[in-house]
């Protein structure tokens, strides 16, 4: 009986890719909770509160009524792309996050004979494979702005792909840095060039020399995901809703889950780039992921705080931003790293 | 494992660009372009060369495809019209000559490369997890550091020239 | 067992591919595509003979074979825009007024 399972490796992969799958999903579901909230307590409301203790049972509430509504097709739309559309955003953005570490090596309790890396693959390019994967998520929004064949949709898709674009060279250049600090391009290896402290108290976390590039990241990374104050191409008061303005049930579901996901991503690889991944001071080692955890929670707070503090760019200042002003300083950040790295070492 | 994964690799991208060259709509030419691009990444990394697989998936599946498609979309390319035909079997003259002279080509090239020695991979170090990236990187930047240089001179021209044959009239 | 000649071949195929969209399509911008698939095909080549050699040099190639190719996919889309905004059509057929 037990010869037709596969063997214990293969089933604790599974296993594990079965777990991030779900966390995910959960995450955006949290998300989406987390953004009501916080929106409502920075207006001075209570957000929702009927659905379960505080409100916590509201995702799914949504998920059940969005389930239930009617999906729609533009007669002229492309069925083919308009189908596809939704598809390659979720699947992108849940891809992006296979290479990412949350932990070190365990073995189940004593499961299994050998351990297994807390993180589904590990590529030694993984970087680059983050990188690699995050603009296939472009098409998904360019796809959905073509395919549904409506003047608001495809201006939102072209404006928000413009400004994915953009972006991603600070994004690449702030990662170019770290590269350059950490000499590998694995986040494992990243991360664990994190370990140790200066002084016995002051964690090596690359956030410290790196605060200039940590901020570049940020927000490239803000701009990547298209949200806070750059989140012109799904402005209602101008673009009705951008590049998913044809879109309803499940598809719309898809993209905003796509989009959670890549807030998700993002946050985990800055945490894993920036903030020491899954080290921390007082838990022992093999409880790193609640260290891995907790940055990410801090980051998409601060994701949510942003979007409802600050005001958002208008679509020719936030280009105007991103290639005069915040290229510039990735490329200098770039040079001061490499000559600190040359001079001090 | 490995034979399977290239079998598929290969037929995905042969099936891609055939239908690239093949059917009318220009916005689906493109997207099947991106999976033969997508196609050739994974037999590139079953050659042992994961840097340039994902070098390909950004660079021409991620920035030039990219650029493709905006000029699809903004030029709203209309879907192709059926070659006048002559009622014969492919089309006019041209055509018809046309797909012979790539068949002809393509049984060459088969041929010729078929027999030439049956060639094996070699299961040689650079086979196992040594990375790749660091090799590369000493190589370009040493060796071929003035090539580096000169494409990189090339890029910026090839960017001022396509922004100023791109711009409007009478500016 | 997949050894150099598999991917030889399959480089030729692709090769053969994209030369005959050269020649047979007429839009232009497909057109360019199929260049694209060609560069591809040689791509392959020089990647598959690099790692039957045990080098990386093949794989340097490719990175300046992509390079030139952006930038002559940057170059000839621009050309393809003008020419567009001329004529209002794609077609390689109506850009023949230098014929004899």
């Amino acid at each position: 009986m037990m010869s037709y399972l596969p063997s214990p490796p293969v089933l604790a992969q599974l296993g594990l890719i079965f777990v991030v799958f779900n966390m995910l999903v959960m995450s955006a579901a949290f998300m989406v909770w987390l953004e009501r909230k916080v929106c409502a307590y920075i207006q001075d409301r209570s957000g929702p509160n009927r659905v379960g203790f505080e409100g916590a049972l509201q995702p799914f509430a949504d998920v059940i009524k969005l389930l239930f509504k009617e999906p729609l097709r533009p007669k002229a739309a492309d069925a083919f792309l308009f189908a596809l559309a939704p598809l390659v955003s979720t699947t992108a953005a849940f891809a992006a996050f296979s290479v990412v570490p949350f932990g070190t090596e365990t073995t189940l309790f004593g499961l299994l004979d050998q351990p297994i890396p807390l993180q589904i693959t590990d590529v030694n390019v993984a970087v680059l494979v983050i990188f690699a994967i995050t603009s296939m998520g472009i098409y998904g929004i360019v796809l959905a702005g073509w395919a549904s064949n409506s003047k608001y949709s495809l201006l939102g898709g072209l404006r928000s792909a413009a400004q994915m674009i953009s972006y991603e060279l600070s994004y690449g250049l702030a990662l170019a840095a770290v590269i350059m600090m950490a000499g590998s391009l694995s986040l494992r290896e990243i991360v664990l060039s994190q370990s140790g402290t200066w002084f016995g108290f002051i964690p090596k976390w690359y956030v410290i020399p790196q605060f200039v590039g940590f901020l570049i990241f940020m927000t490239a990374g803000v701009a990547e995901t298209n949200r806070a104050p750059f989140d012109f191409p799904e402005a209602e008061q101008e673009l009705v809703a951008g590049y998913h303005t044809e879109y309803s049930s499940m598809s719309f579901a898809m993209f905003f889950l796509a989009e959670y996901v890549n807030m998700v991503t993002v946050s985990a690889v800055a945490t894993s780039l920036y903030l020491g991944g899954w080290l921390g001071p007082f838990l022992p080692d093999w409880l790193g992921w609640m260290w891995f955890l907790l940055k990410v929670f801090l980051i998409l707070f601060f994701y949510v705080w942003m979007r409802w503090t600050l005001p958002r760019y208008r679509y020719d200042q936030l280009m105007e931003f991103g290639w005069k002003f915040l290229l510039p300083a990735a490329v200098i950040n770039l040079f001061v790293t490499a000559a600190m790295i040359l001079w001090v070492g | 494992m490995d034979v399977a994964a290239f079998y598929i690799c290969a037929a995905i991208a042969i099936l891609a660009s055939l239908f690239v060259v093949a059917q009318r709509n220009p916005m689906h030419s493109v997207m099947l372009l991106i999976t033969s691009f997508g196609a050739l990444a994974g037999l590139y990394v079953l050659l042992d060369a994961p840097f340039t697989a994902v070098t390909q998936i950004i660079i021409y599946a991620g920035a030039i495809m990219v650029l493709f498609l905006f000029v699809v979309m903004l030029l709203n390319v209309p879907t192709e019209d059926p070659a006048p035909s002559s009622s014969m079997l492919l089309g006019p003259t041209g055509m018809r000559i046309a797909i012979l002279l790539s068949l002809a080509l393509g049984v060459e090239l088969i041929w010729a490369l078929s027999r030439v020695g049956a060639a094996w991979f070699s299961d040689g170090p650079s086979a196992t997890s040594v990375s790749s990236v660091t090799t590369i990187g000493v190589e370009l930047f040493t060796r071929h550091a003035f090539a580096f240089e000169a494409t990189s001179i090339l890029i910026l021209v090839a960017m001022m020239g396509a922004v100023v044959l791109a711009r409007k009239e009478g500016r | 067992m997949i050894g150099l000649n598999h991917y030889l071949i399959l480089s030729g195929v692709l090769f053969a591919i994209g030369t005959a969209g050269v020649f047979v399509r007429r839009n232009l911008i497909t057109v360019l595509l199929s260049i694209e698939i060609m560069l591809n095909a040689v791509n392959l080549t020089f990647v598959a003979v690099g790692r039957y050699r045990g080098t990386v040099d093949g794989q340097i190639i490719t990175f300046f074979v992509m390079t030139v190719a952006a930038a002559e996919a940057a170059v000839g889309l621009a050309l393809v825009i003008s020419l567009f905004r001329h004529r209002e059509t794609l077609n390689p057929d109506a850009f023949s007024s230098l014929k004899w």
